[in-house]
This record gives structure tokens, C-alpha cells and sequence, in this order.
């Protein structure tokens, strides 16, 4: 890699918090945001918990100052780059700036609301709820908001979309193609992902258990999380003080099966492996691993041996944040990204809640409690989606 | 430094995939909706596993398959998707059945295919490649945008064989929907006919295209894929100085390129500014168009891509095509997509 990508701001919103210094205290106090389906009817509210933000549509259009109709996948993308550009105090508009974002919701939100009546008759059903159907749209309202009309991208490889996100936007920079990248996630629930991961049969009617032996599924969150990425000449040029940079990444595909991994977790395996190479650090370097974690029989059990392949027993401190804030889909990626980031900011590490047994084959005991005063120099983050898309970042202390 | 086309595949709403002259026998649709000539799927993927395939993966993996058998690849290193609506008909099925069975009893299949990765995914699946797998789907940028990382990816890695592609489909449900904007021609005989008849509205179009690239030459004459470029929300005012530094990184000057490739959509209104580029810049370029013969769609472009790359071969410019000759052998051509208004993008081929 020709010089450095910087981390120069982050921006998060997640059912622990609406922003990143609300996220930290959330984890200080092992506080869950796991809970009720609020934000649309269902027959499974009361079987299914969720990672819900705690802000409606109404609340987040009125802070943000839009019309409530707009996609929730939408705001909560704005919400969480706002803060990253704010954070960064980065002037957009001084450099080539470029926004990749990422999603698998989109304007599902919406669109299915909008379905209910077109089903019946294909004149019904208000236009406004499906003009920002597609996942580009989501991003096209999130550039205008930030005034950014250079390079504008959305990527969806499922949940490992926001790493890829992240991952282009350091290329692009490496490039010499772009000096500033906002780069990130951003999915909000919906009725039809909740009903398409529990017709897969692989949701928790419990609050998960990552890698836990009792683990019996995930729960689905929502939020998104967002980076913003520069050049070496825009740090010296500012004079910003970052505390670490992306120094590796890697994409590859398990192709095992569409919704399945391996089961010696060759595509994640790979992912880590590469991200490895590329950052040009041996294993042990690793100080933390915030796993992909979901919680699932089968990810788990695929992540933990692909780990163990890695490792043996030395194995560094590793945890699952989606026990804290459920699996946010395609904005999982950018929202882990944000806590790898916070890890090394504050040289500490996230609890696995809710963990009790070792998975029996792979025998990996996660962290279990917020610790700080550790020695945080490099952390990975793993992100793994259906289609054995599988990806991998490693962030590193400056 | 060049990356060549190596191979293309194209399922279109023309003969694209035969071995016929380039748009020898063009077809003409009466309506506002195109539609894609199918082959025969069994050629590339067993049937068992057809079954199970919506229209959209049939037609990205067929493409695919077609682009590296023309590479002579059995598999790249990587497989990079651009698709703006993914796989509608199985989201409309999903969607369908769990309003009408009330959430209850439902099927995952069509869930499981319905995200926009499912295309390259399955490409992966089919061919074991475990190499880097991408989807973008940033609306007309979609395919753009994996050209761009195809050429990121290449320039580090020259050696190795990406393939690139664009897909979007048209449903009966999509099709209903998007009439409702208005978007489309109220009464249309003839696509082909589409820009000699001035109106608003364009047409519905879809189609698969996928091209692998390489950094490697091979050889015989070869096509490069030079550089591309997206525009999101140009100012007018500074539009054209782009289009001009765009060249200008390339080492050219609009004068040199010998066939523009515009993008136009057949809606008056829209048309205008391309039109007025088109006059303004590149005066003395031939000019050729595309969304007669494809529609309308966010991953037209490869579509256009494939039309370019088949001219710049043949050396020869179709009549159906041409929109504006002026004799020049097409060795260098531009490709100039813009996507009602918001989305303008440039790709530059040259033959090397």
C-alpha cells in the first residue's frame, strides 16, 4: 500500500446508542439493546426479540429534519454520517470526497407498506413509500444531505456489505482516485427480513448467545455506522491528530452453499488470513477479534473453527457485539468497524454477553467483561454474508 | 496500462448471444417494455439446479458463463456484479406470500434469492470460485462501479481475470409499478423507431452482460478497457470541463474520439443536455445510440459496453446504430451513459 488510510471520524447509531460515546457506555455497563418488535405489527412480537434504535421515524425526521415518510434505512444512515463528518471536522468540500455506502433493506421499510395495497390493486398504494426502494437510493439521499456529488457507491454482498464499503473506500484513497471517503452502513428492520430470517429458522425466540454451546440463533438489530477515510496529504494538510488507520482487508467467497458456511469455514478462514497478509502481521499481533458472531448453530461453529485454524488454543481476546446490538445486516460491518475503532481509541475490549458453555468442537471462551488498560494495537473485524460473501478488516493503532 | 477485454457474454432484447452478424436482424418491440431473448440455460448450468434458478441468475450465470468461454477461462479470479433492483421476482414472491399468508408458513427459497448478491454468488457457487466476489448497486452506476473496481483490482494485480457484469430485470410487477411514474412512452409501435419519433417517455428494457478483463494482452488485436468515470449531480456549468479532463487523463482530446456511444433515452426532455454535449464537444465524432435496442435500465451501460466492444472488432458501425457518420474507423469510443438527469458516466475503449 502506497502511504496510510486514516481513520479520521466515526459516526454510529445502534440499539445501544444513538451515537459513539453512548455505544461506549453501553458497553461499559453491559447494557443489552436487545428487546420488542415496536416499529411494525407482527404476529411474532412476542417471539422474536430485536436490536431496535430507540427512536421512531417521526423523532429521527424531525432531528434530522425530514419528511417522516422517508425510509428508515435512510435516517439512520444520515444520523450515523453526520456524526462521522462531524466528528472528522473534515470540510467535505475542500477535497475529492466520495460516499460508499451500503444495505440490503434499502426502502423495504416502506415498500412493504406500500405492497399491502398494490397486492390488492396495482393503482394503490402511495408512490412516496417506493421512489427510494432500490439501495442506491438510500445512499443518494445520504450524499445530498452531506453535499457530496463525486463518487457515490452501494454495495450489497449481505452482511459483509459495510467491510466491503470500508475496504474501497481505502482503496480508492490508495488510488489516488478520492482524498476523503465517508464509507459505512446502514440497514433498518423490516417486516420482510424479519419474516425471511425466521422462515430460514434461524432466529433466537431468546436474546442470543454467540458462541455459546446453548446458542440457538440470532436476532436481527438495525442501526448503521459510518468511517470517514483519509489520505496522508489531507492529514498533514489539516494537521488532524487520527489514532489508527486500516492496514488490512480482504473479500473472498466461501462457495459452499447460499446461505450456509463451510463447515471448516474456508471462506472466513480465508478472509482473515488475507487481511492478515496484507496488513503484514503475524496472527499473534491481533489483539482483539470483534467476531461476526451471529449467534447461529451454524456461523458460529464455522467462525470459531476457521479462528482455531488461525490460532490453535493462543487465540486472542474475541468477542460478538450482535449479543449487544443484534445482527444489523448489511450496516453490521460499518457499526463493528466503529466499535474496532473504539477498542483501540480506548485500548479496551467488548463482552460477549450471555455466554456460558465453549462450543464443545472449537472450545473458545470469549471475553466476557469490559475490560480496559489493555495493550490494543491491532483489532480484526470479521463480516460474513449468505452467498459465502466473506469479509475481513484489520484496524491498527497510529 | 492496459486491461483487455478478453471475452463478453449478453443476454439482451436482441439476437446478442448468436453467432448472427452484429444486429443483422434487429427487433423491433410495439409497447412500452423489452424483453430478453433467452437461451437455452441447460448449455451452461444442469437442470436440476435450473429449477431452482429465478430468470435474473439464469441469465447472470448464463452471460457469465458465455464471457469465459469466449476468455477460454474455466474461472476468473474474482466476479464483480453491478444490478440496481437485484433479484426482483423472487422479492416480489416473498413479499406476496407473506402478506398474503399472513406471515405464516413461509417458504425461504425465494427470500434466500432474493438479495442482489445472489447473482455473483451463484456465479461463485456454480464455477467454485473463491476468489474476491462484489455487488454494487448504486442505481445507473451499478455497472460502473464494477468496472472501476475491476480496474483498481487489475492494476495491482495485472496477471489475474476479473469478470465484470451488469443485470437488471423487468417483472410484471416492477413494469406496473414504474408505469406509474410516467417514465415510459404512452403509445409506442416501433423501439427502433424510438428516436425519430420525439416524445417524452423512454422504454423498459433489461438485459445480463458480463466482460472479463485482464491485464494480461494475449494475442492478435486486442480492445482496452481505458478508464471510467461517474457523475453524480454534475453541475452544467463544469460538466463539460470534466468530460474534458476525463480525456485529458487518457491523453486525448474529444476531437480524437471516433465514435460517441450516447446513452440517450428517447424522453425529449432528458435528452437535451446529451444532445447538447454531443453538438458541443464532440462535433466531429460519429455517433451511435443504444436504448433503441435495449431500453431503458440502470445496467444499460453494459449493454453498451458490449455493443462498442463488438463495432470496435468488426470495425464497422451498424446501421441501426448509427445515429451520425463521419467515416472515422472506430478506434477510440466513448461511451456516454446518463441516467435521467442525476447519473452521467463515461467509459473510454480504445483498440491497443
Amino acid at each position: 500500500m502506497k502511504g496510510r488510510v486514516h481513520v479520521a471520524g466515526t459516526g454510529i447509531i445502534s440499539a445501544i446508542g444513538n451515537s459513539v460515546p453512548d455505544s461506549l457506555l453501553s458497553f461499559k455497563n453491559h447494557f443489552s439493546g436487545i428487546g420488542k418488535v415496536t416499529l411494525f405489527n407482527t404476529i411474532y412480537e412476542n417471539d422474536l426479540p430485536v436490536g431496535e434504535v430507540r427512536m421512531s421515524n417521526a423523532e429521527l425526521s424531525d432531528k434530522l429534519s425530514y419528511h417522516p415518510t422517508i425510509s428508515r434505512t435512510a435516517l439512520l444512515g444520515i444520523h450515523a454520517a453526520r456524526e462521522a463528518v462531524r466528528s472528522s471536522n473534515i470540510d467535505l468540500g475542500k477535497w475529492r470526497t466520495g460516499l460508499i455506502s451500503a444495505t440490503t433493506v434499502g426502502g423495504m421499510d416502506r415498500t412493504e407498506s406500500f405492497f399491502n395495497s398494490f397486492l390488492k390493486d396495482h393503482s394503490k398504494g402511495k408512490l412516496r413509500d417506493v421512489v427510494h426502494h432500490e439501495c442506491g437510493s438510500s445512499t443518494e439521499l445520504i450524499a445530498d444531505d452531506l453535499g457530496i456529488n463525486g463518487f457515490v457507491s452501494t454495495i450489497n454482498t449481505a452482511c459483509s456489505s459495510s467491510v466491503n464499503a470500508i475496504a474501497l473506500g481505502a482503496r480508492l484513497i490508495n488510488h489516488n482516485r478520492l482524498d476523503v471517503v465517508i464509507a459505512g452502513g446502514t440497514d433498518a428492520l423490516s417486516k420482510f427480513t424479519l419474516n425471511g430470517f425466521n422462515s430460514l429458522m434461524i432466529l433466537d425466540r431468546q436474546p442470543c448467545r454467540p458462541f455459546d454451546a446453548g446458542r440457538n440463533g440470532l436476532n436481527l438489530g438495525e442501526g448503521a455506522g459510518f468511517v470517514v477515510l483519509i489520505s496522508d496529504r489531507v492529514k498533514a494538510s489539516v494537521g488532524l491528530n487520527t489514532q489508527c488507520y486500516v492496514n488490512g482487508f480482504a473479500n473472498t467467497n466461501d462457495a459452499f452453499h447460499q446461505t450456509a458456511s463451510s463447515p471448516e469455514g474456508r471462506g472466513s478462514f480465508g478472509a482473515m488470513q488475507k487481511a492478515l497478509d496484507m496488513s503484514e502481521l503475524s496472527p499473534e499481533k491481533i489483539a482483539y477479534i470483534n467476531l461476526h458472531g451471529t449467534g447461529t448453530l451454524n456461523n458460529d461453529l464455522s467462525e470459531g473453527t476457521a479462528v482455531k485454524r488461525l490460532y490453535g488454543d493462543k487465540y486472542p481476546r474475541v468477542s460478538s457485539t450482535k449479543a449487544f446490538t443484534g445482527h444489523t445486516l448489511g450496516a453490521s460491518g460499518g457499526i463493528e468497524a466503529v466499535f474496532s475503532i473504539l477498542s483501540i481509541q480506548h485500548q479496551c475490549v467488548f463482552p460477549n454477553l450471555r455466554f456460558e458453555t465453549p462450543i464443545p468442537e472449537i472450545s473458545i471462551t470469549p471475553q466476557l467483561n469490559f475490560e480496559t488498560g489493555l495493550d490494543v494495537n491491532h483489532v480484526m473485524s470479521n463480516s460474513f454474508g449468505f452467498g459465502g460473501n466473506c469479509s475481513s478488516i484489520i484496524f491498527s493503532k497510529s | 496500462m492496459g486491461i483487455y477485454i478478453k471475452g463478453m457474454g449478453n443476454i439482451s432484447p436482441q439476437n446478442s448471444w448468436r453467432d448472427t452478424p452484429l444486429l443483422a436482424n434487429p427487433i423491433d418491440y410495439t409497447g412500452d417494455r423489452l424483453k430478453c431473448i433467452e437461451p437455452d440455460y441447460s448449455q451452461f448450468v444442469d437442470v436440476k439446479q435450473l429449477r431452482r434458478m429465478s430468470r435474473i441468475i439464469k441469465m447472470g450465470v448464463a452471460a457469465g458463463a458465455m464471457a469465459l468461454r469466449e476468455a477460454g477461462l474455466n474461472t476468473p479470479n474474482g466476479i464483480i456484479t453491478g444490478t440496481s433492483y437485484g433479484c426482483l421476482e423472487d422479492t416480489g414472491i416473498f413479499l406476496s406470500k407473506m402478506i398474503e399468508n399472513n406471515e405464516n408458513a413461509l417458504n425461504p427459497t425465494p427470500f434466500i434469492q432474493s438479495t442482489h448478491n445472489t447473482i455473483g454468488s451463484q456465479i461463485a457457487l456454480l464455477l467454485q470460485c473463491q476468489g474476491y466476489n462484489q455487488t454494487y448497486t448504486q442505481r445507473a452506476f451499478s455497472f460502473e462501479n464494477a468496472l472501476i473496481d475491476a480496474l483498481l483490482d487489475l492494476k495491482d494485480n495485472p496477471e489475474q481475470s476479473i469478470l465484470a457484469g451488469g443485470v437488471d430485470e423487468i417483472t410484471d410487477f416492477s413494469h406496473e409499478l414504474q408505469k406509474r411514474f410516467g417514465i415510459f412512452r404512452r403509445k409506442s409501435s416501433s423501439s427502433l423507431n424510438l428516436f425519430k419519433e420525439q416524445d417524452r417517455g423512454t422504454l423498459n428494457g433489461e438485459g445480463a452482460a458480463y466482460v472479463v478483463l485482464s491485464g494480461i494482452r494475449g494475442e492478435g488485436n486486442a480492445i482496452c478497457l481505458d478508464s471510467v468515470e461517474t457523475f453524480y449531480k454534475p453541475l452544467k456549468t463544469t460538466f463539460r470541463e470534466k468530460i474534458q479532463a476525463f480525456l485529458e487523463s487518457a491523453e486525448l482530446k474529444a476531437d480524437e474520439i471516433d465514435l460517441l456511444m450516447i446513452g440517450k433515452s428517447g424522453d425529449k426532455t432528458w435528452d437535451m443536455e446529451s444532445d447538447k454535449i454531443s453538438s458541443s464537444l464532440f462535433s466531429s465524432s460519429s455517433i451511435g445510440v443504444f436504448k433503441h435496442l435495449c431500453g431503458e435500465y440502470p445496467t444499460a451501460s453494459a449493454f453498451a459496453l458490449w455493443l462498442s466492444v463488438s463495432i470496435m472488432k468488426d470495425k464497422k458501425l451498424p446501421d441501426v446504430v448509427l445515429q451520425k457518420d463521419c467515416s472515422r474507423p472506430p478506434n477510440n469510443v466513448l461511451i456516454y451513459n446518463s441516467y435521467f438527469g442525476k447519473y452521467h458516466s463515461l467509459i473510454l475503449l480504445r483498440t491497443c
